[in-house]
């Protein structure tokens, strides 16, 4: 196993008077995807969030490569390398795609190869470059979203359930960018519902209940052992087949 | 760096341009000329609207986007706008023979210092009320509201300690007093440079918005300021500057506003926030491109009805707001929200 790039431990959030997680421990190895899946509800949200500094932890740590995120407020951990895919996208509709990709980088503009890298598994985006980013399908601005957090390389990229919603074509070119993504060595955490797509990409998993980590291990001995899905995510594999 | 390679045009789809809104304001101009009667009153009743139109465009643009970056209900904005006024006489005063001679540059010398002297100190004010004022009660709605208007009217009792209770008169400077004759139109000169000043104003605020990347940064922040901060820019950091610019603004509008009334009160800010507000809402909140086409409407409007029908000009603001928002009730051109 790879050291861990990222480490929960004892994380508790609170939003106004509810106390949604309970103490979660997991890491994140370096390199590869890392799963957390879980039941509506479960918490995997409000896990992503919470190490984006979008909700404040109320108590433990939440550590990348040493630094505690707990103590960031989210331009700071955004600055460290970490992007963020939210379940609503987060696009700027009033923004063209080619805005949403400019704010997206640390430099004047994006860099020309990486944009041709982009556009060859997002096709789309180039097609629509110059259109008002509101205008796009669903599953272009769920392109759109994952292309504006790998514009640049990055060390972490927290996705938030980029198959919701979208077409089974759609998830399959996705599966594909993902994977051509795991090849540059960077990091994703991927939230996801969908455990056909889950077990296609994930390396490692963790699955979430109640606000806490039930399981992690990796997602080939999930995906082997029916009756820790069935018990887990209250699944069975062939109802998926 | 590269540069992003160029797109292919032939592949891209026409963008939907919303024309609509922007054509309301020649078809007001264009109903209202045969109800007019005569060209040289239409003519001069046209341009004393955009006049107008102008000076609330640039004190209604700043609080467009502080309402639509923030959130921030900051009905302290007249203030700005009394301050703006009120520092003329910090130049008319020491250069009482620069405002009289005859000469333009002079002339306008004196209008640019007075341009200078009322943004930087409403723009330094505006900051200290971020800090102190706006800043403990973000979120807040109903605190904002009780918040700001409570250090408006602290204020306006320091405008009253500074400068007096009684109206102050402030002349504009030689050369742009009088007419000038376009056909048997009197055109007032103040009026051609309060529209010229409003166009610059309106241009220099496009360009900034669609050209540069903290123009980019203020629209994605309008849009959804979560997802900014996620990005890795500091949004707070980007409402300060956002909050003194468009205090800066405010005062620039209170220095046209000042020449335009050529009497100083302090209440005068507080005056005009409620045509503002009804500017900023017939606009879009956040929208920059509605609040200059919603201030345009608004004046034109105030201005036909006034002549065409004194008794109901009073409420046509309001007439013409509640029609545009049964037409498109989040305004003329509203921002995408998240």
């Amino acid at each position: 196993m790879a050291e861990p790039l990222l480490t929960l431990a004892g994380v508790n959030t609170k939003i106004g008077r509810y106390h949604i997680l309970h103490g979660v421990d997991f890491a994140v190895p370096k390199g590869g995807i890392t799963m957390l899946l879980g039941r509506n509800g479960a918490g995997k949200t409000t896990t992503l969030r919470t190490i984006m500094g979008l909700w404040r932890a109320a108590e433990g740590r939440i550590l990348f490569e040493g630094t505690d995120l707990t103590k960031l407020a989210t331009p700071e951990i955004a600055r460290l390398g970490i992007a963020y895919v939210p379940e609503n996208m987060g696009i700027f509709a009033d923004l063209t795609v080619r805005e949403n990709l400019v704010l997206a980088t640390r430099e004047r503009a994006p860099d020309a190869r990486r944009l041709q890298w982009i556009f060859g598994l997002f096709p789309a985006l180039e097609k629509f470059y110059a259109l008002a980013a509101g205008a796009l399908s669903g599953g272009q601005k769920q392109m759109l979203s994952i292309a504006r957090a790998i514009i640049e390389p990055r060390k972490l990229i927290l996705v938030d359930e980029p198959t919701k919603g979208l077409a089974p074509s759609i998830i399959r070119n996705m599966i594909t960018a993902f994977k051509e993504l795991k090849q540059t060595e960077t990091t994703i955490l991927l939230v996801e519902q969908n455990f056909m797509f889950a077990e296609s990409l994930g390396d490692g998993v963790a699955v979430m209940d109640d606000g806490k980590i039930r399981h992690a291990g990796t997602m080939k001995a999930l995906a082997a052992d029916r009756d820790l899905q069935q018990r887990l995510l209250g699944l069975h594999l062939d109802a998926h087949q | 760096m590269t540069a992003i390679p160029a797109t292919k045009a032939a592949v891209l789809p026409k963008l939907q341009r919303d024309w609509l809104p922007v054509l309301l304001v020649p078809i007001v101009a264009i109903v209202a000329f045969p109800l007019i009667g005569n060209f040289s009153g239409w003519l001069t009743l046209t341009v004393a609207g955009l006049a107008m139109g102008m000076m609330i465009f640039i004190m209604a643009s700043g609080l467009t986007l502080v309402f639509g970056l923030m959130d921030v209900l900051n009905f302290g904005h007249g203030v700005f706008i009394s301050i703006g006024a009120f520092a003329v006489t910090l130049v008319v005063v020491p250069l009482a023979t620069m405002v009289q001679a005859d000469s333009v540059l002079a002339n306008v010398a004196v209008l640019l210092l007075c341009a200078v002297v009322a943004m930087t100190l409403t723009g330094a004010l505006g900051w200290a009320f971020e800090r102190a004022i706006v800043r403990p009660v973000y979120g807040q709605h109903l605190k904002q509201i009780l918040v700001t208007m409570g250090g408006m009217i602290v204020a306006e009792q320091l405008i009253h300690v500074i400068w007096g209770a009684d109206p102050i008169s402030v002349p504009p400077p030689e050369a742009f007093r009088g007419s000038v004759l376009i056909g048997d139109a009197a055109i007032e000169r103040y009026r051609i440079l309060a529209v010229a000043v409003g166009l610059a104003v309106f241009v220099a605020m496009l360009l900034v918005l669609n050209r540069t990347k903290i123009g980019l940064l203020i629209r994605a922040g309008v849009e959804n300021g979560e997802m900014v901060e996620a990005l890795g820019y500091r949004i707070r950091q980007l409402f300060v500057g956002v909050f003194v610019a468009g205090s800066a603004l405010a005062g620039l509008g209170g220095v046209m506003w000042a020449f335009y009334r050529q009497t100083l009160t302090p209440g005068m800010g507080m005056e005009v926030m409620v045509l503002i507000f009804i500017v900023i809402i017939i606009g879009g909140l956040g929208s920059v491109g509605g609040c200059f086409l919603g201030s345009l409407l608004v004046a034109l409007v105030a201005n036909y009805t006034g002549f065409l029908a004194p008794k109901v000009a009073l409420g046509s603001n309001i007439l013409l707001m509640v029609l545009i928002l049964m037409w498109r009730p989040q305004g003329l051109y509203p921002v995408a929200k998240r």
